[in-house]
């Protein structure tokens, strides 16, 4: 396959949608399917199939975004070009909106698309999701997909791709922020004959779900990324290493890498080149620490998901030894456009250090919950406020986490702050993955603390002593402090097991575990201190065994 | 093509436990990956899709099979928290304590579960009819508190409208 | 499990470095640990997972040492030494994390000396003597954990284990036995022969006894060795009396 071939299959599919009246498109991410799509699908897909006059495609789609309002049902009509989007649309509902098609708009179920909800993103990620059909390969070529690999491939040298991407300054978007053309070169550089590129795709934070819907709504792109740092690394094997929680984007993943090397697109000879590239999937099993690049790497090996120390980093010894490239959903996802539009355009958006957009997950007390892409360096306060549409039943504001079990929660004051890598870190948590869960009066921070300390609890992998033997204690002194069984002793040794187990825990789980504990010290250290007894009652509190029970 | 692959595919040497026709599918597992041993999470995935759980004798028959030590197949099975080594009941609810569902009431619904019949996260009723297990977040944070009834994600529930839903299954 | 630390072949020229251990300068092998430099020096530094000859492991996190530039404490035992480092391995803080590590190792599961087999001959107890670790104020968790006597020769008490795979390791790497491994995650882990079975009934363990050699607790243990089995057998001494009597 070719430029040209690319090209006709898009003049294809533009003549067809010429020919249609309307396009109704219903979205079938995982969120709307739970809230009963599907059958919202099948109902309008049979009005469709009734409907003598024809020209009415529904199309099944990738997730649109606002979650909390599903199922979310789109239609476009052709002459004159217009958009209506609907929301919380229930099977009873599509005889209805499918006769408003070619009258006014109904406006019982009408969800605007001027809220900043929509207004206020800049999608490069999630361009597509929620437009084309995950499913079928035609639809991404005609939105412009894999012409980036195929002019790549034949057009550019190695070199120049990783140019781009360093020009581009992206960062990694699975939590560290490490820049992503820094790990592409030393990979790049390695003169081992064998590389190997890796999708992490275990998306483990809880409260984050961009990945899971990169996946359901575009595969392609992450496929197209994935080749793309293949060839700019010399690599011809890859794996996704996803979450087998998450079952619908596995299936839409398998379904993608199948029509992509039947088109030539993926497997040997790619675009008749001698650049061969194939991508094997990789079940997870329910291990938060294989997120962690060296565990994931031991569990594509088949072995118990556990770190081992580095060095050696993974872009030196990594899988099988040889040297690997890991990269995140989204940051593969990226990489497309950047080869599309150039680094200098992506660099050009955000900020000077952290360049590009950034998809978050927004959930919890908020109003919109959902998925958003921003760009880099917008205010926390517009996150929340506008495009959140802020704390729902009158309640207040308390606090927003970031970065999953590995961030912090940041309070009020910190809500005019920019968001981007390092002012997030300065502030005591990190940008994660992107899960952003708000938090009103009502949560108290001492119970998030633990709730945060038992997941890092369980999910300890058991090897290194100060995460396996540490969570559990700083867990029990949570409960007790919590419970209100606890004085200051209890509070400073917590202080103290935090700073141990940051310090020397042997993986990014381990040092990263108090970071919730610490950042709620720092910004809510008054509900600790309000649970405290006094210094003189620690001694009776332990439990007394007499004789008359 | 991997390296360290067997150039020539091992063939399986095994009997299987028994004539149950699943075996079969467990071996066409194994035998995709050339039987190396960097298939045992993906084998160990197909056996409990087919058999419901790990039970001693399959973790038996894959470590023949794919020759490595016993107390590294059982290692790594008891690693995964996705895989059980005891037999599931007829239904299974999945109730997601993912953050998102921690902050939106999900204790309600396990205290709720355990009003009803008794059962925490990770049991199983007596007649076998319902199995509860935690998830740490399925990603549906948008519709939070979620559960997954006999594999249908279920999103914003109460305790009251979630009990409904599983006496209608069971 | 980590390939074996990096050994060179013989005929390839390794590069000397040069680097500072608590102020005195040292030269050493680009390919060595700062474990081995440090004790290539006469530098201590404590550890407890690491034995030489089996592969590192990294885990105990005793070892750590500060280097200069470096964001956290590394393991010294995993880390290779490289130019210009400047290390220190006895600072007041890292002195408080080791004495922290050992109280988690403590309280973690039933670690009682005066009712342990081992007592006087235990790697951990040194450490805690070492370390200066003389109480611990995290609660002890009191799980109650299985003593499996049923192999013929050796006994596994899960109470005195530290979960440093040094069984594992020389079971896997030495023996070629594999009868060992870990189960579980977390806290719940827990060292396991074949499929979690009793140890006497393990059809791959050989009895070579050296999962016992190399355990640095009385988690391991050779039958016979514990106070209460030291039986004294004086039923011979009628016997032999009579005899005598008979002359």
């Amino acid at each position: 396959m070719n430029l040209e071939d690319l090209a006709e299959i898009a003049e294809q599919s533009a003549e067809a949608e010429k020919k249609q009246r309307h396009c109704v498109r219903v979205c079938m991410a995982a969120s709307c399917q739970s809230s009963g799509a599907g059958a919202v699908l099948d109902g309008l897909r049979q009005h469709a199939e009734q409907d003598a006059e024809g020209g009415v495609h529904v199309k099944s789609v990738g997730c649109m975004g606002l979650c909390s309002a599903g199922p979310l049902v789109s239609v476009d009509a052709t002459e004159p070009k217009t958009e209506v989007m609907y929301k919380d649309v229930t099977p009873d509902d599509a005889a209805e909106l499918y006769s408003s098609l070619d009258g006014d708009p109904l406006e019982r179920l009408r969800c605007s698309t001027d809220i900043p909800f929509f207004a206020r993103q800049q999608r490069i990620v999630l361009k597509n999701s929620g437009v084309i059909d995950p499913e079928h390969i035609d639809d991404y070529i005609a939105a412009g997909g894999y012409a980036s690999l195929v002019r790549a491939v034949t057009e550019r040298t190695p070199a120049d791709v990783l140019r781009e991407v360093k020009q581009s300054g992206l960062r990694g978007r699975g939590g560290g922020g490490y820049p992503a053309g820094l790990k592409w070169s030393t990979v790049a550089m390695a003169p081992e004959p064998h590389k190997f590129v890796i999708c992490n795709a275990d998306e483990g934070d809880p409260g984050a779900f961009m990945d899971r819907a990169v996946l359901e709504s575009d595969p392609h792109r992450v496929l197209e990324g994935m080749a793309l740092a293949g060839y700019a690394i010399g690599a011809e094997h890859a794996y996704v290493y996803i979450r087998a929680e998450y079952p619908l984007a596995v299936e839409r993943l398998k379904k993608a890498i199948k029509q992509a090397t039947k088109k030539g697109l993926l497997g040997r000879r790619i675009s008749d080149t001698t650049f061969n590239f194939e991508i094997e999937i990789r079940l997870g099993a329910g291990a938060f620490v294989c997120g962690e690049e060296t565990a994931l790497m031991a569990s594509i090996e088949g072995l118990r998901g556990q770190p081992r120390p580095r060095p050696p980093y993974p872009a030196e010894e990594g899988l099988w030894e040889c040297p690997t490239l890991i990269n995140n959903v989204e940051t593969l996802a990226n990489i497309p456009a950047i080869l599309a539009r150039g680094g200098d355009w992506f660099k050009g958006i955000g900020t000077e250090k952290s360049t590009g957009t950034k998809v978050f997950a927004l959930a919890g007390r908020i109003a919109n919950s959902g998925l958003i892409e921003v760009p880099m360096g917008i205010r926390l306060r517009e996150i929340v406020e506008q495009i959140g549409g802020g704390i729902p039943d009158g309640r207040r504001f308390k606090a927003v986490q970031t970065g999953g079990p590995s961030g912090g929660c940041l309070p009020e004051e910190h809500l005019d702050m920019s968001v981007e890598y390092d002012t997030l870190r300065s502030a005591g948590s990190i940008m994660g993955s992107g899960g952003m869960i708000v938090m009103d009066e009502t949560s108290s921070m001492v119970d998030v603390a633990r709730y945060f300390m038992e997941f890092c609890m369980t999910e300890s992998c058991g090897k290194c002593v100060p995460c396996r033997a540490g969570t559990v204690q700083m867990h029990g002194l949570l409960d007790k402090i919590a419970e209100g069984r606890a004085t200051q002793t209890d509070l400073d040794l917590l202080e103290d097991l935090c700073d141990v187990v940051q310090a020397t825990s042997l993986c990014g789980l381990g040092q990263t575990a108090p970071n919730p504990v610490l950042s709620t010290l720092r910004y809510f250290r008054h509900e600790y201190d309000e649970k405290l007894r006094p210094e003189s009652e620690r001694w009776p509190l332990l439990p007394v065994v007499t004789g008359d029970n | 093509m991997l390296m360290d692959r067997p150039r020539t595919e091992r063939s399986a040497v095994v009997a299987p436990p028994d004539d149950d026709k699943r075996w079969k599918i467990i071996d066409v597992t194994m035998r995709r990956n050339g039987y190396s041993g960097h298939a045992l999470i993906e084998t160990l995935h197909a056996v409990q899709s087919y058999f419901g759980y790990l039970e001693d004798r399959s973790l038996r028959y894959v470590a023949m099979s794919l020759q490595l030590p016993l107390s590294k197949v059982y290692g790594v099975a008891t690693f995964y928290h996705l895989f059980t080594l005891k037999p599931q009941g007829e239904h299974t609810c999945v109730v997601c304590t993912g953050t998102a569902c921690y902050i939106k009431g999900s204790r309600d619904l396990v205290a709720a579960i355990e009003n009803r019949y008794g059962i925490k996260p990770g049991q199983t009723t007596a007649d076998d009819a319902l199995s509860v297990l935690s998830a740490r977040c399925i990603g549906s944070c948008g519709v939070a508190p979620t559960v997954v009834l006999d594999g249908d994600v279920l999103g914003e529930q109460t305790p009251d409208g979630l009990i409904a839903e599983i006496e209608e299954v069971l | 499990m980590p390939g074996p630390p990096v050994t060179t072949a013989p005929g390839v020229k390794v590069r000397v470095v040069t680097l500072k251990i608590n102020e005195h300068d040292i030269g050493a092998r680009e390919t060595d640990s700062i474990l081995d430099v440090a004790q290539a020096n006469h530098i201590r530094i404590p550890s407890l997972c690491f034995l030489e000859g089996l592969s590192t492991w990294g885990a105990c996190r005793l070892c750590v040492v500060e280097i200069e530039g470096y964001p956290r404490p590394v393991s010294a035992c995993s880390t290779t030494v490289s130019e210009g480092m400047v290390i220190t391995t006895h600072s007041d803080r890292l002195k408080r994390y080791r004495r922290t590590i050992l109280e988690l190792l403590f309280a973690e599961r039933n670690h009682v000396c005066s009712v342990c087999v081992s007592n006087g001959h235990c790697e951990l107890q040194d450490l805690a003597a070492e370390c200066g670790m003389d109480h611990v104020r995290v609660p002890y968790r009191n799980q109650p954990y299985a003593i499996d006597s049923t192999h013929e020769m050796y006994r596994v008490d899960h109470n005195r284990c530290v979960l440093c795979t040094r069984c594992v390791r020389v079971c896997d790497e030495i023996e070629g036995a594999h009868t060992w491994d870990v189960k579980g995650r977390g806290i719940e882990c827990q060292v396991i022969t074949d499929l979690n079975q009793p140890w006497g009934d393990s059809s791959s363990c050989t009895s070579c006894g050296k999962c016992v050699q190399v355990c640095p607790t009385g988690a391991l243990v050779k039958k016979g060795t514990a106070a209460g089995e030291m039986e004294k057998h004086d039923e011979f001494l009628p016997y032999l009396a009579q005899m005598r009597g008979n002359q």
